[in-house]
């Protein structure tokens, strides 16, 4: 988090409620999904979402390599979240560092949760988000993009997983930070929801936050997840029905 | 998997079912609940609390007594008596690895060809990079693949071409009774063999191959659009040359007939279908 | 096809059309696919492109940083390519450490890059012994269809003549000016298909092809690199044969790239 009082930290919130993009507490970015942007996958995606820029590929259930990782009764699911040198402001040196290394972990078990990975034993999916363009929130835009992937590879799930980031800007909570907010704001908490059953398969948070915000948050954050699942499921069918040929796009 | 609230989840089914099934072209999400009208929830479904939600994307199928979703994307779901078309990846003292389009290789041990072969020969029959047409013949548990090569229409593929489409599309290239198949080996001469994981085998002349590829590229592409059935016939109708096509040879499988069972009535046959339309630009 | 092992049969197939002066998708020997350039895809670098050759999409962006020139090299910046071959473009690639198709992309890339003179490293000098710019010129292959160092190069090209030096937020200079780029090279790929060679080789070409060769040239009649590659032959008249076709391709493809 950045530090309050520091000279050039921009204004977060106006005295009318509008934040530094001029957006209301609970409005999210522009958000527009492309399902099956790539040739080689067995399903894509592509995702902008504010000014970021996230891709999605899943390959298989396939065959595991090396063969000592696969499990006798299921898939296993392998997912590598990486971000491209040009990103970010800073340039980043290619490979996985152990931010990349995390976020991979925590975005592979919440599709675990959902995927009927018993259907296909000994075998594996393999998940890859590679974040092109990023300001803040790139591991929900990256799940996003591989939960819209998975379906458009046909792996059989409870649901699509929508997820967004909510976080607290000038004591406020708000939804979707962009990244002055997650840079100077006092909280950010990604989630992922489940929209069958309610429950959340990702969940995490850093800053500071009274219960009675937290409680705020979470209620923020699954309705900004409901929007964002409606996002999900244009995209797709867009792809796959008759006459439609814009893909998925957010009311602003 | 998560709560453990979940029952019974059924594997993606394809077809095979009775041909008097509903017509209606529903596309449905995973996640979406399905209204089961007293039906058993089957393939490409699961069941919690009493309702019924969709596991894959596809086509809503009520074919009594079940419910399913055809997929319309995903790689080859084996299922017993497919015919598929699998190239050689792997060879070892009994059997052979074979690649099918499927979550699994499949292994064909050499009990399961026509020949003769003893312990280590295998190479001398089949080698890395071959083509051949098996049957489906288990699943286990496992995951394994039971494949062989014992039937007719089953074999070693030499020369000729390979294309790949999607499986999702192989029912429209087969048609309503083998209507498309039928109409595309007639106009052409060209010898088909369909495998149900996408895979199509083509032999004739350059001008005969050449045909049929752009035939299962529109089928593929466009197959989404109305009037596909149309549409290829006028392109094999304008297309059509002088020439005949070459000889087939005797030692390749027979060509034509639709292979595996009647194919379930899904993505359209005559009329506008739904299916993925050609990867869009970002 | 299977994602590791080609069926015979298709490549005996391709070889028979190639005999014919045909290919799989209809292209004659001496075709490029499709080819265009997104300049500006990406806002976070400092100049980026989106290149792609049919089904083949690569990204470039280029980012400059400050930093101390090397001491033996006191008035110049520097410059570093690098392509990322990750495995959500193919299922032919798997994570890790790079592969050396990916470090030989790489090198081939930077090697035209360089030996064109694309940029002058002695304008990245900001101040002599102190301050330099380095420039890196990032790649990242996103789908792969066949032919990656032609779309690497260009995107990486296009990146490069959109780039803005980022004076200003390093505290060198007033106004953020435009990166000079001295020259445009262009690098052509084709493969050999029995006694056919192609241009442009789809996955599948490259897979049945037996052997690669790899033409760089810039605006003004230079070859500048070249790369011979995968197992097979060129004779001399061969290699005259793809440059002289490499020239033709290569100014079609500034011409794509400015826009033309």
């Amino acid at each position: 988090m950045g530090s309050v009082g520091a000279k050039d930290v921009p204004v977060l919130l106006t005295a009318d409620g509008k934040r530094i993009d001029g957006r209301r507490l609970d409005e999210l970015r522009p958000l527009k999904i492309t399902a099956g942007a790539l040739h080689a996958a067995d399903g894509s995606a592509f995702v902008e979402w504010g000014a970021n820029k996230v891709m999605a590929a899943v390959y298989g259930p396939r065959e595991v390599h090396p063969r000592h990782l696969q499990e006798n009764n299921k898939a296993i699911v392998q997912c590598r979240y990486n971000m491209a040198a040009f990103s970010v402001d800073e340039r980043k040196r290619p490979g996985l560092d152990r931010r990349s290394q995390e976020i991979s972990k925590v975005i592979g078990e919440a599709f675990e949760s959902v995927i009927f990975v018993e259907e296909y034993p000994r075998t594996s999916i393999d998940v890859y988000i590679e974040v092109l363009q990023a300001n803040a929130g790139t591991r929900c835009a990256g799940l996003v993009a591989a939960s819209v992937a998975l379906a458009d590879a046909g792996i059989p799930m409870v649901d699509l997983l929508p997820a967004v980031a909510v976080g607290k800007v000038a004591g406020e909570i708000v939804l979707d930070l962009k990244k002055e907010e997650d840079n100077y704001g006092e909280a950010d908490l990604p989630m992922a929801l489940v929209p069958q059953s309610g429950r959340l398969v990702l969940l995490q948070m850093e800053g500071h936050m009274t219960k009675a915000e937290l409680s705020k948050a979470l209620d923020l954050g699954v309705k900004g997840c409901q929007q964002v699942y409606e996002v999900m499921k244009d995209a797709l069918r867009s792809r796959y029905a008759v006459g439609r040929s814009a893909p998925g796009e957010a009311a602003a | 998997m998560g709560s453990g609230h979940r029952t019974g989840h059924r594997g993606r089914g394809r077809g095979g079912g009775p041909p008097n099934a509903s017509r209606e072209r529903v596309l449905v999400l995973p996640g979406e609940e399905i209204p089961a009208d007293g039906l058993k929830p089957g393939p490409g479904t699961y069941r919690v609390n009493g309702r019924v939600y969709a596991s894959v994307l596809g086509l809503l199928n009520h074919t009594p007594p079940t419910v399913r979703i055809i997929p319309l994307s995903g790689r080859y779901i084996p299922h017993p008596h497919d015919v598929v078309i699998g190239t050689v990846t792997d060879v070892q003292g009994t059997f052979w690895l074979l690649d099918i389009g499927a979550p699994r290789w499949a292994p064909l041990h050499m009990t399961g060809t026509p020949w003769k072969i003893d312990f280590g020969e295998t190479a001398q029959y089949l080698k890395v990079g071959n083509s051949v047409v098996v049957a489906i013949e288990t699943i286990e548990n496992t995951g394994r693949i039971g494949v062989t090569m014992l039937g007719e229409g089953l074999g070693k593929l030499e020369g000729g071409s390979l294309v790949e489409i999607s499986p999702a599309r192989i029912p429209r290239v087969i048609g309503r009774g083998g209507s498309m198949i039928g109409t595309i080996t007639r106009l052409t001469g060209a010898r088909v063999v369909v495998g149900q994981n996408g895979r199509i085998w083509i032999d004739g002349s350059p001008e005969a191959i050449l045909r049929v590829t752009e035939v299962l590229r529109m089928i593929e592409e466009e197959g989404q659009r109305p009037g596909l059935t149309e549409r290829v016939q006028g392109y094999l109708q304008s297309t059509a040359g002088p020439r005949p096509a070459r000889e087939p040879r005797s030692d390749a499988p027979r060509p034509g007939d639709p292979t595996g069972p009647e194919p379930l009535p899904g993505p359209g046959e005559d009329d506008e279908t739904i299916g993925p339309s050609p990867g869009p630009d970002f | 096809m299977s994602d590791e092992v080609t069926a015979e049969i298709l490549t005996t197939h391709l070889l028979e059309l190639a005999r014919a002066g045909k290919r799989l998708d209809g292209r004659g020997a001496d075709e490029y696919r499709p080819i265009h350039v997104e300049p500006g895809f990406v806002a976070s670098a400092d100049g980026s492109a989106l290149a792609t050759i049919g089904n083949t999409k690569v990204v470039s962006g280029v980012k400059l940083e400050i930093g101390k020139p090397y001491p033996d090299t006191p008035n110049a910046g520097t410059l570093t390519t690098n392509a990322e071959l990750v495995p959500l473009s193919s299922p032919t690639f798997e994570p890790g450490p790079p592969h050396p198709r990916a470090i030989e992309v790489s090198r081939v890339v930077d090697r035209a890059i360089r030996a064109a003179e694309t940029i002058d490293l002695k304008k990245l000098c900001v101040t002599p012994g102190e301050k330099n710019w380095t420039c890196f010129v990032d790649i990242h292959v996103i789908d792969h269809s066949g032919n990656l160092i032609d779309t690497a190069l260009l995107a990486a090209l296009t990146a490069l003549s959109h780039t803005v030096t980022p004076a200003k937020r390093f505290g060198v200079g007033e106004v953020d000016t435009p990166l000079v780029v001295e020259h445009f090279p262009v690098e052509c790929t084709f493969v050999r298909l029995g006694e056919t060679i192609v241009v442009d080789p789809s996955f599948d070409e490259e897979r049945a092809g037996q052997g690669r060769i790899t033409v760089a040239t810039d605006e003004v009649g230079n070859v500048v690199a070249m790369q011979k590659g995968l197992i097979g032959a060129f004779s001399p008249d061969d290699v005259r044969d793809v440059v002289d076709r490499a020239f033709r391709h290569g100014d079609r493809m500034r011409a794509i790239a400015r826009g033309n």
